[in-house]
């Protein structure tokens, strides 16, 4: 998209009056096409942020159409890797990476140009810190899609209103469409962050912690979001809450100061961990 | 420190903040007090609506509309090169350069002699170059010469807005797959009330400017028709009218005086109201 289309529909959508055309009944067919290989597999990779070792050696390979949980004391690398895995971590100083990271077929690491935004619209990262764009709630939804080449109004209205649904914030925000999306609170704001990555069809959702700043009402409704998900997205979330992993993993990786400890199936590593370290966190020796 | 102490510090602190503001506000109700009392009874429809007479500045009949429109070509313009350019500039500077990059230390650095640069030695340069280039004073020159005095102010001011957008911004931006380049609508939207800022400042610089367009734009009793012909600026008008023996011309000066203040108020209040429905969305 050039810079004059960019600018144009900042100039309309200042202006533009909240209209909702929509009455009917609505489904969300698939907009962008699916790519025919998408396992997500990393091999060996080290990452030095400013000579600093952040990951070592961190091989894992993220099972399809589950719900991988990362987890881990603050600090150890969770967030890096997620940000790795979209490549993210471009916009760091001093990044120094080896390794393998494939998207099927193609080397994340290595990928350049438009591989890059096509990696990051199938590998969406719901950041930690909810950020919303300085733009209305609608346009937060429908940002994604414009920008990947989805312009009419007709059908955006449909993807907006079928992903704030599926978010669960639809009756919150549905009279204040237009309104700026930085007036909603937090949580508000989270579900938001989310449905914006969900608008684009990702092939895999990285779920940066994003249930921090919910009530457990709103976090069990994410967590069913994330369940129901599950058929067409493979979803990797980092929490810090043990609960919410033991709820919904499936596939479960702990890491520590920057290593993978431990890796597998949900109920071998909670029932059974092999590691010392593994157990000690399970149990709650640190945090 | 007592706490009793603490007290009266801030008391003082108070005092002193209420006192500047005060200082402030008396020079400037006294400028436009001087500008008004001349000003305001000499100003008539006549003198904003039609174009100087034979024997305008030695008193006789006419007025000034050659300058006000002439300034207002030149602001105009030269605001929107400046922001054209520095827009751009600004977003290259903190969305492809790393925060450490040597170059974008350099160029900072660069703008931020050239801010300092009186606008006379602009004038100077434009001029030398006009010379060497064969061009004679004309519209185009006093724009290029008003943006380049401009720019610098524009970049530095949105520059400096601009380096505290959250990378959590950017972030979230890329991570739905846009480029940097479409990402420039999100920069824009966030330093909206910036690029307000910015605009004001430098139309208050560019249209209150004389010794810029002295040399480059010229001037002339008849309104330009094209880019080429020398255009009268309204501060030059003042200088020239000020300079002039008989009293009654000194007083139109004044009167020129008042426009000027009127335009820049009408272009400052316009500006922020534009920007501000634009800021609404500022994260
Ligand atoms: N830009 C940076 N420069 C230097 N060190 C960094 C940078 N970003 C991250 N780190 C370091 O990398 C390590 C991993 O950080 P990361 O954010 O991935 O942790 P995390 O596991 O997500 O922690 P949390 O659970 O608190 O979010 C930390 O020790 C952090 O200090
Ligand atoms: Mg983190």
């Amino acid at each position: 998209m050039s810079i004059a289309t960019t600018f144009s529909w900042s100039l309309r959508h200042a202006f533009a009056r909240p209209t909702w055309t929509l009455t009917e009944p609505f489904a969300v067919e698939r907009k962008f096409p699916r790519p025919s290989d998408v396992r997500l597999a990393v091999d060996n990779l080290n990452l030095y942020i400013n000579d600093a070792h952040i990951l070592k050696n961190v091989s894992v390979s993220i099972p399809q159409n589950k719900i991988t949980c990362i987890i881990g004391p603050s600090g150890c690398g969770k967030s890096t890797l997620l940000r790795t895995l979209n490549r993210l971590v471009d916009t760091n100083e001093g990044i120094k990476i080896s390794g393998n990271v494939n998207f099927g077929t193609q080397d994340i690491i290595s990928a350049k140009g438009s591989d890059i935004t096509e990696i990051r619209r199938n590998i969406g990262l719901v950041p930690q810190r909810p950020c919303p764009l300085p733009m209305s709630i609608y346009d937060n939804v429908a940002y994604g899609c414009r920008i990947h080449g989805i312009r009419k109004k007709a059908k955006l209205d449909v993807i907006v209103r079928h992903y704030l649904e599926a978010v669960g914030l639809w009756e919150e925000v549905k009279s204040r469409l237009n309104a700026p999306a930085n007036g909603l609170s937090i949580g508000q704001q989270q579900r938001l962050c989310l449905a914006r990555s969900l608008a684009v069809e990702p092939s895999y959702l990285l779920a940066d912690e994003s249930t921090s700043a919910l009530d457990p009402i709103s976090s069990k409704k994410i967590e069913e979001l994330f369940v129901k998900l599950k058929e067409n997205y493979s979803i990797v979330m980092v929490t810090h809450t043990l609960r919410q992993a033991l709820r919904i993993a499936d596939y479960v990786i702990f890491m520590y100061l920057g290593e993978v400890i431990e890796q597998g199936p949900a109920n071998e590593v909670f029932n059974n961990p092999q590691h010392s370290l593994t157990k000690n966190y399970l149990s709650g020796a640190f945090s | 420190m007592s706490v009793k102490l603490k007290f009266i510090e801030e008391k003082i602190a108070r005092g002193f903040m209420l006192l500047s503001i005060l200082i402030v506000l008396f020079f400037v109700l006294n400028v436009l007090y001087a500008v008004l009392r001349r000003g305001l009874p000499v100003l008539t429809w006549e003198m904003v609506s039609s174009l100087p007479g034979g024997g305008f500045y030695i008193g006789k009949e006419g007025g000034f509309l050659n300058a006000i429109v002439g300034s207002l070509y030149i602001v105009l313009a030269s605001t929107t090169i400046g922001l054209l350019i520095a827009i751009p500039v600004v977003f290259y500077l903190n969305t492809y350069l790393k925060k450490t990059d040597r170059f974008a230390y350099v160029a900072r650095i660069a703008y931020d002699v050239l801010f300092g640069i009186p606008s006379i030695v602009y004038g100077a340069f434009g001029f030398t170059i006009m010379i060497y280039l064969g061009l004679r004073a004309s519209l185009l020159g006093g724009i290029i010469v008003e943006s380049l005095l401009i720019i610098p102010i524009l970049i530095r001011t949105l520059d400096e807005v601009a380096k505290n957008i959250p990378q959590d911004l950017l972030d979230s931006s890329y991570s739905i797959g846009s480029t940097r380049i479409e990402t420039i609508g999100v920069v824009v939207r966030q330093i909206a009330p910036a690029i307000a800022t910015a605009t004001l400042l430098s139309i208050g610089r560019s249209i209150g400017d004389a010794a810029g367009v002295m040399f480059t734009a010229g001037f002339s009793d008849s309104i330009p028709t094209s880019l080429s012909q020398q255009a009268a600026t309204l501060p030059l008008s003042v200088f020239f009218q000020l300079s002039a023996p008989q009293l009654e011309v000194q007083d139109r000066a004044y009167a020129a005086a008042v426009v000027l203040t009127v335009i820049v108020l009408i272009l400052s209040l316009s500006g922020r109201f534009i920007m501000n429905f634009f800021s609404k969305n500022k994260i």
